[in-house]
C-alpha cells in the first residue's frame, strides 16, 4: 500500500541510465511499466534503494519491422501490441497473447520487455518469445549483447541479465510467409496469471512442418521450451496424429506445481489439450497465409 | 392491501425512480471514510502477526517509536492498562484487541503505530521487534474438536477444548421416525468454503476524541452505527451521550462492516490518549486476512424420501469453523444463525439439525455475507440434496421440487424447525423460470449432446429465505432487540425529512425510503430528504444487514407516515371546518365527502400544522415509530443456470442464468433488479472462484486480489431476471426485503448445473469453488 | 523530494513530492481530488483508474513522479461546467452504480472506451471494463449505462438525425 522510500532517477538519455546502474548495481531497479515492480514495492516485497525510470529515455517506445523481423523497444506497452494490425497479420502468436496479458488497464502501462526481464514463470510473453526464437538486447556501460531468449531465463524471477544491464529491446525473427501461431491461456478470471499457457508457432515448408516453436507457461521454474515436442513436429506431416504426439511430449516437458489452481496432473492435461488445439489453430492460420 | 399506482411526479411504490444519491457519486463527490480529513489528524497502521499460533515472548517498540514522524506505538500491554486489551464479540465471546498473550491467527493485531504520515506509519511497523514462540497451528475444524488438539482459547476460564458452541433445532425423534420409514436416503457431505465479502471499500475509521469537550466523534464504516455506539460505550466505558458515530458514504458492506474490529478500538483509544484525531484505513490484505469472513460450514445432510419422490424427513449435522474468536454477527439466541431454514421450500414435516462450532487458528468473523445469518449455507445444502435425490430416484429435478413444495394454500406455514413462513407461491416461480429458460428443449438438447460426448448441465435452485429480523421476542444483538425506526417531519412548505435507524451501503435508501413516504403521504419523493448514519441525529436502530431495512425500517417509515396522515386529517378538518370523519383521503388531498371542491392538499395541511393548528392538537407534523415486526419475511424464487463443460479441461461456462424472484411488493423495481444482479454475480463468484483457504501452518491463501478472485464483467454471466409479487401479509407495504436473495439462492444453481452436466458419469458432488481442475478431476474419477 | 508539474483536469500543479508517493495519493491527499478511490494493493481492482495522456491507467500503480509533464483526468474532470457527461448521466439513468466506490474508475475506463470505440457491443464493453471490479451491480447495468452513453453521444454528434433510441433497459442479450 505504501512503498518504502527510494531515490529516483529519471534520466533523459540511455547512457545516464547505464551509468546509474553501473554505480548502484543490485541496489537499483529499472522501472519501465512498473506493473509488477510497483505492486511488489507496495507490499514491501521489494524495497530497492534506487529506482531508475526508463520513462524519459527517447527511442525505446517503437515497434519497427525490418526485413529480419520485429524490434520492440523497452517502453512498448502491451496495449500497443494488442492493437497492432502488423502483429495480427504476421505474428499471430503475439497477437493472440497480447489481449490475454493482465487486464486492459494494466496493458496500457506494462511492457513486453519488462515482462521478460521480470521473468515470472507464469508470465505469458516469455513463452511467446521462446516459441518465436526471439532475442533480448541488453545494454550496459560495457556495451551491448544480444541474448537468445532460449538462453535468457535461469529460474523464477531470474535471468542472465546482470544488475548493471538493462534490456532495451526484443528482436523477433520474421517468420516464413506460410506460418501461423496462437497462444492459449487458462486463467481463472481476467487479470489472473496463467494456470497454464501454451505458445504455438508453426512454419510450413511445402506441405510439411518446417520450424515449430512450442513453449509453456506456468509449468516450471520459468517459461520452458517443449523441445522434444518441437523435434517431433519438425519435418513431420502436420495433422492430428503428430499433434497428439507433440502434445504428449510437451506434457512430459511440463513440471508444474500442484496448488489451488490444480494438481500437476491436471496442468499437464491442460498442456496436452492446449498444445493439440494450439497446433491445429496454427496450422489453419499457416495454411490460410 | 391496495396499492393505487400514483403519478410519476410522486414516485410512490412501484416506480423505478432514478436514485437521489447518484449525482454526488457520478461526480466523484461522495464522501467515503478515507476522504475524511480533520485538522491535526494522525495516521495509524497495525502490525499483524505473521504466524497463525504463537506465544508472544516480547515486543520491543523502541526503534519504531524513535522514527521521526512517529507519535506513538501502542501495544496490548498499553491497552491492558486501560482494560481495553480484549473486547466482546457479537456472539458473546471475547476477542483480543491487541494481542497480549498469544497470537491466534495470521494477521492478528499485535501493535499499532500512530504517525504524522501514513507512509511513515508503515515504515515504523518494520522496526517493531516481536519475539514469537511458535505453537502448532490448528487449521482443520474436525481436528480442532479432537481431544488431543492444542487448546487455542487458553485465555478463557474453563475452556479446555476448541468447542465454541453447540446448537440444535427440530425434533430428533420425529426425524428418526421419518427416516425409519424411508425407501431412499440421500446424503451429501459438502464444505461451504470460507469466503470474504470484500466490498470495494475496506474498513476504516477516523476517531476524534476531544479532551476539551469530552466528545468522541467516530467516523466509521459501520452497517450498524447505533449498535456500535452502544457497544463502544460498553467496551470503552465512555458515556454514551458523548459518543457520536458518523458513517459518511459506505463503499459496500455485504456484512463485512457489521462487526467492531480492533482497528476501530485502537484508533479510538489512541485518539483519547493523544487528544488528536486518528485515522485508520485498512489495506486490502488486512481486510482479507483479519476482518469478517463468511461461511466455512462443513455440512452433512441426509434426506429421506419414499420411492415416488415424497420427502419424509431431513437430518443435518454440521461443524462450523469459527476461527480464533467466536465473532459471528448474529442474533444472540442463534448460535448457528438462521441455519434451521434448511428445510427450504419443501413441506418437510420432520427435521433435526445439529451444529458445533470449532475454534481454529484462523481469522474470526462469521459474518452474514449478503445473507440473513447462515441462511446461505442452509439454502445451498437443501438445494444440493434435492438435486442429488432427483438423480437417485430417476425423477426430473424440477419435478421432484414440484412434488414437495409447500403449496400456496398452506401459508402461513409452520416449518419443522420453528419458522412461520408468511407467504409464497413456489410452483409458480419454478414454472416461470423453466418457461423462461426453455427447460424441456434444453433437456432434449442435453440428451442428444451426451450421445456425442458433449457436457451441458441445467441447475435449479428453488430457495426460500428468512429475512427482516425480527420480532423482539426472538431476536436481539447483544441484548438490543431487533426493531427498527423512522422519524418523519413534514415542514411548513410541505417538504419532509425522514430519519432512519438503518444504514445504506449502496442499497439506495435515500431513494427507496423517500418513495415510501411519497406513497403514503403523496409528497413527491423528490421533496423527501432521507437521513441516516449519524447517531446523534437519527432514531435508534439496529442497522442494515440480513435484508432487514425494508422489512423493519421500511415498515416503520410507512407506519410513521400513516401516523402523520391521521394527524393531518384532524388538521385538515380544522382548516375545512368539518369533522375528520367527513374527509376522504384522495391521493394527496383531504376532500370533503360529497363536495369535491372543498379540499386541502397534504402541503396545505403541513402549512396549517405550523400556522393554524387546532387548539386540541400539538403544533407540527412530526412523529417517530419504533417498528417491531410481528414475524420475519420469506422471499423466495427459482434460479436456473445452464452451463457448458469442456470435457478435456473441466472449464465450465455459463450459457444462461435465469432468475425469478419474489420479494413481495417492489418499492423501486429498478433498485430491486440491481440488488438481484449484484447477488447473482456474487453467487457466481462464490461458486466459481472466491476462496479463502489456509496451508498447514495457517498461512492465509487469498490475502489479496491476485489470490482472492473476484469476477469481472468478462466472466460474470449475463443475467435474465423476472419478477413475481406475492405480498407479505404482515408487512405494512407487503414488501419482504431483497438484498440477499440472489447470493443465498444462486450458488446452488451454478453448482447443480455443473453436477447436472456430469451426473450421467456418476458425479454427485464438487465442493465450491468449482474450479476447472476439480471438474476435470471429478470426470477422471467418475469414468476411469 | 522531487519537483513535478502535472496537468490535472486542465489545471497545472507544481509540487514537491517524495518519489515514493503514489499518483493516487498525490491526487487524493495533495490535490484533495478524492473521487479517485483505492480498493486494493495489487493492481487488480481499478477503483483508482484515471486517464494519463488519454489512456486509462491505475493511479495506485504509478508514482506521482512518473506523471511529471503528463496530463491526468480524474472523475472530477469528466463533467464540464457542472454539466454531467453522457457517461455520468448513463450511470444514473441505467442504475449503473450502487455504493459508488468503483464508479469513478468504471466511468473513466468507459470514457476511454467510447473515445476509441463510439459504438461498442456488450462484449466489447465487458472486455474493456474487465480491469475494473464492481461488487454491487453484477455489471448488468454498467453495460447498459455505457450503451446509454454511446447512444447519447452519437445523438449529440449527429443532432440532425433524430435517431430512435432503443430503450437500453432491454434484458441483456443472452449468448
Amino acid at each position: 500500500m505504501f512503498p518504502a522510500a527510494f531515490d529516483y532517477r529519471s534520466p533523459a538519455a540511455l547512457e545516464d541510465v547505464l551509468d546509474s546502474l553501473a554505480a548502484y548495481g543490485d541496489e537499483a531497479k529499472v522501472l519501465a511499466g512498473g506493473m509488477s515492480l510497483i505492486p511488489m514495492m507496495k507490499l514491501r516485497f521489494a524495497s530497492p534503494e534506487v529506482l531508475v525510470d526508463l520513462g524519459r529515455v527517447p527511442g525505446l517506445d517503437a515497434v519497427q519491422e525490418t526485413p529480419d523481423g520485429l524490434r520492440i523497444g523497452a517502453l512498448v506497452r502491451h496495449a500497443e501490441l494488442e492493437a497492432s494490425e502488423l502483429l495480427r497479420q504476421r505474428y499471430p502468436v503475439m497477437a493472440a497473447a497480447a489481449p490475454l496479458i493482465a487486464d486492459p488497464l494494466v496493458r496500457n502501462r506494462g511492457t513486453l520487455v519488462g515482462s521478460l526481464a521480470h521473468a515470472d514463470p507464469a508470465g505469458d510473453w516469455g513463452s511467446v518469445m521462446l516459441a518465436l526464437n526471439a532475442e533480448v538486447v541488453a545494454r550496459s556501460t560495457a556495451g551491448q549483447r544480444v541474448i537468445p531468449v532460449r538462453e535468457f531465463f535461469t529460474g523464477p524471477f531470474s535471468t542472465v541479465l546482470q544488475p548493471t544491464e538493462v534490456a532495451v529491446e526484443v528482436r523477433v525473427p520474421r517468420p516464413s510467409s506460410r506460418s501461423g501461431g496462437t497462444y492459449l491461456k487458462l486463467e481463472r478470471k481476467v487479470g489472473d496469471f496463467a494456470t497454464v499457457g501454451v505458445a504455438a508457432h508453426l512454419e510450413l515448408d511445402n506441405e510439411r512442418i518446417g520450424r515449430a516453436g512450442l513453449a509453456l507457461t506456468a509449468v516450471g521454474g520459468h517459461n520452458v521450451v517443449a523441445a522434444e515436442a518441437e523435434e517431433v513436429l519438425a519435418g513431420a506431416e502436420p495433422g492430428p496424429e503428430v499433434f497428439a504426439e507433440a502434445a504428449e511430449a510437451a506434457a512430459r516437458a511440463a513440471d508444474p506445481p500442484s496448488d489451488v489452481r490444480g494438481s500437476a496432473d491436471y496442468k499437464r492435461q491442460v498442456v496436452r489439450t492446449y498444445v493439440r488445439r494450439g497446433l491445429a489453430r496454427s496450422l489453419e492460420l499457416a495454411q490460410a497465409a | 392491501m391496495t396499492t393505487t399506482m400514483p403519478g410519476p411526479e410522486i414516485h410512490g411504490l412501484g416506480h423505478s425512480m432514478k436514485r437521489k444519491e447518484d449525482d454526488r457519486f457520478v461526480r466523484g463527490r461522495g464522501t467515503y471514510i478515507e476522504d475524511v480529513v480533520l485538522p491535526r489528524m494522525l495516521h495509524m497502521a497495525l502490525l499483524r502477526s505473521p504466524l497463525a499460533h504463537a506465544r508472544i515472548a516480547s515486543i520491543d517498540p523502541s526503534a519504531a517509536a524513535e522514527l521521526p514522524g512517529v507519535v506513538a506505538v501502542v501495544t496490548g500491554a498499553d491497552l491492558a492498562a486501560h482494560n481495553l486489551a480484549w473486547m466482546p464479540t457479537l456472539s458473546g465471546d471475547t476477542q483480543a484487541v491487541l494481542a497480549t498473550d498469544k497470537v491466534r491467527f495470521q494477521g492478528q493485531e499485535v501493535a499499532a503505530v500512530v504517525a504524522e504520515d501514513p507512509y511513515v506509519a508503515r515504515d515504523a511497523l518494520e522496526l517493531i521487534e516481536v519475539d514469537y514462540e511458535e505453537l502448532p497451528a490448528v487449521v482443520d475444524p474436525h481436528a480442532a474438536l479432537r481431544p488431543a488438539a492444542p487448546v487455542i482459547r487458553d485465555d478463557k476460564e474453563g475452556q479446555d477444548t476448541n468447542l465454541a458452541y453447540t446448537w440444535e433445532a427440530g425434533d430428533k425423534a420425529a426425524a428418526d421416525a421419518a427416516f425409519a420409514q424411508a425407501d431412499v436416503v440421500v446424503s451429501l457431505d459438502t464444505h461451504y468454503p470460507r469466503c470474504h465479502p470484500s466490498p470495494m471499500e475496506t474498513c476504516g475509521c477516523v476517531a476524534d476524541v476531544n479532551a476539551a469537550t469530552g466528545k468522541a466523534t467516530i467516523y466509521m464504516t459501520s452497517q450498524a452505527p447505533h449498535a456500535h455506539r452502544t457497544l463502544f460505550a460498553m467496551v470503552a466505558g465512555l458515556p454514551e451521550q458523548n459518543i457520536q458515530i458518523k458513517t459518511v458514504d459506505i463503499g459496500g458492506g455485504f456484512g463485512n462492516k457489521v462487526p467492531i474490529y480492533p482497528g476501530y478500538v485502537v484508533a479510538t483509544a489512541a485518539s483519547l490518549l493523544l487528544d488528536r484525531p486518528v485515522k485508520w484505513i485498512e489495506d486490502r490484505t488486512e481486510n482479507l486476512i483479519s476482518t469478517g469472513f463468511a461461511r466455512d460450514y462443513h455440512m452433512h445432510g441426509e434426506l429421506a424420501l419414499n420411492r415416488d419422490g415424497r420427502m419424509l424427513g431431513l437430518r443435518v449435522s454440521m461443524v462450523s469453523d469459527q476461527g480464533a474468536f467466536f465473532a459471528d454477527a448474529q442474533p444472540s439466541k442463534c448460535r448457528a444463525g438462521l441455519f434451521h431454514i434448511v428445510t427450504g421450500s419443501y413441506d418437510l414435516t420432520a427435521a433435526h439439525v445439529t451444529g458445533r462450532g470449532a475454534y481454529t487458528n484462523k481469522a474470526p468473523g462469521g459474518v452474514a455475507y449478503r445473507c440473513s445469518f447462515r441462511v446461505t449455507e442452509a439454502s445451498f445444502l437443501i438445494e444440493r440434496l434435492v438435486q442429488n435425490a432427483a438423480y437417485e430416484l430417476g425423477i426430473d429435478p424440477a419435478e421432484l421440487r414440484r412434488l414437495n413444495f409447500i403449496r400456496p394454500e398452506q401459508f402461513p406455514y409452520q416449518s419443522a424447525t420453528g419458522f412461520l413462513y408468511d407467504s409464497g407461491n413456489y410452483p409458480a416461480a419454478l414454472q416461470k423460470a423453466l418457461d423462461a429458460v426453455g427447460y424441456d428443449e434444453l433437456r432434449r438438447e442435453q440428451a442428444e449432446g451426451r450421445a456425442q460426448g458433449k457436457l451441458m448441465g441445467i441447475g435449479i435452485a428453488s430457495f426460500t429465505e428468512v429475512v427482516g429480523a425480527g420480532p423482539h421476542k426472538d431476536y436481539d444483538i447483544a441484548g438490543i432487540k431487533m426493531f427498527d425506526s423512522a422519524e418523519l417531519r413534514v415542514h411548513p412548505t410541505g417538504k419532509a425529512i425522514l430519519k432512519i435507524g438503518v444504514q445504506t451501503q449502496g442499497q439506495g435508501h435515500e431513494t427507496t425510503f423517500a418513495q415510501i413516504v411519497a406513497n403514503e403521504l403523496r409528497i413527491p419523493a423528490e421533496d423527501v430528504l432521507v437521513q441516516y448514519g449519524d447517531t446523534d441525529n437519527t432514531p435508534y436502530g439496529l442497522g442494515t444487514y440480513a435484508s432487514r431495512s425494508t422489512p423493519t425500517a421500511g415498515a416503520a417509515t410507512a407506519v410513521v407516515s400513516r401516523k402523520l396522515l391521521d394527524k393531518g386529517r384532524k388538521i385538515a378538518a380544522h382548516v375545512l371546518e368539518c369533522s375528520p370523519d367527513d374527509l376522504e383521503w384522495q391521493s394527496g388531498r383531504f376532500v370533503v365527502k360529497g363536495t369535491p371542491e372543498q379540499a386541502v392538499t397534504i402541503q396545505d395541511v403541513a402549512f396549517a400544522a405550523y400556522t393554524n393548528h387546532p387548539d386540541d392538537l400539538e403544533a407540527g407534523l412530526e412523529g417517530v415509530t419504533y417498528y417491531d415486526p410481528p414475524n420475519m419475511t420469506y422471499p423466495f424464487g427459482t434460479y436456473v443456470v445452464v452451463v457448458d463443460v469442456d470435457p478435456e479441461t473441466g472449464v465450465w461456462t455459463v450459457r444462461r442464468a435465469v432468475a425469478v424472484d419474489d420479494c413481495g411488493v417492489r418499492i423501486n423495481p429498478m433498485i430491486v433488479e440491481g440488488q438481484l444482479h449484484g447477488g447473482l454475480a456474487e453467487g457466481y463468484g462464490i461458486a466459481a472462484m472466491q476462496l479463502i483457504t489456509f496451508d498447514e501452518q495457517g498461512n492465509c491463501i487469498g490475502s489479496n486480489f491476485m489470490d482472492y478472485l473476484l469476477p469481472t464483467s468478462w466472466e460474470t454471466p449475463r443475467f435474465e431476471t423476472y419478477a413475481m409479487e406475492t405480498p407479505s401479509p404482515h408487512h405494512p407495504l407487503g414488501a419482504k426485503g431483497v438484498g440477499e436473495s440472489a447470493t443465498v439462492g444462486s450458488p446452488a444453481a451454478y453448482v447443480n448445473a455443473v453436477i447436472d452436466a456430469l451426473t450421467h458419469l456418476g458425479v454427485r458432488n464438487i465442493d465450491m469453488p468449482v474450479t476447472s481442475a476439480k471438474v476435470w478431476q471429478a470426470i477422471q474419477q467418475a469414468s476411469p | 523530494m522531487a519537483r513535478i508539474t502535472v496537468t490535472v483536469n486542465g489545471a497545472d500543479h507544481t509540487d514537491e513530492v517524495e518519489p515514493r508517493l503514489l499518483l493516487a495519493h498525490y491526487l487524493r491527499d495533495k490535490l484533495r481530488l478524492t473521487g479517485t478511490h483505492i480498493g486494493c494493493d495489487t493492481t487488480n481492482c481499478g477503483a483508482c483508474t484515471v486517464l494519463c495522456d488519454g489512456l486509462p491507467v491505475k493511479s495506485c500503480t504509478m508514482f506521482a513522479v512518473q506523471a511529471d509533464g503528463r496530463e491526468i483526468i480524474t472523475v472530477e474532470g469528466l463533467a464540464t461546467g457542472g454539466q454531467l457527461q453522457p457517461i455520468q448521466q448513463g450511470f444514473k439513468e441505467e442504475h449503473g452504480l450502487q455504493c459508488g466506490f468503483c464508479t469513478p474508475g468504471m466511468m473513466v475506463a468507459a470514457t476511454a472506451l467510447l473515445e476509441r470505440n463510439p459504438d461498442p457491443s456488450e462484449e466489447e464493453i465487458r472486455w474493456a471494463l474487465s480491469g475494473n471490479v464492481c461488487r454491487c451491480t453484477g455489471y448488468v447495468n454498467i453495460v447498459k449505462a455505457v450503451r446509454w452513453a454511446a447512444q447519447a453521444m452519437q445523438e449529440q454528434a449527429a443532432p440532425e438525425e433524430p435517431a430512435t433510441r432503443q430503450p437500453a433497459t432491454e434484458q441483456a442479450a443472452t449468448r
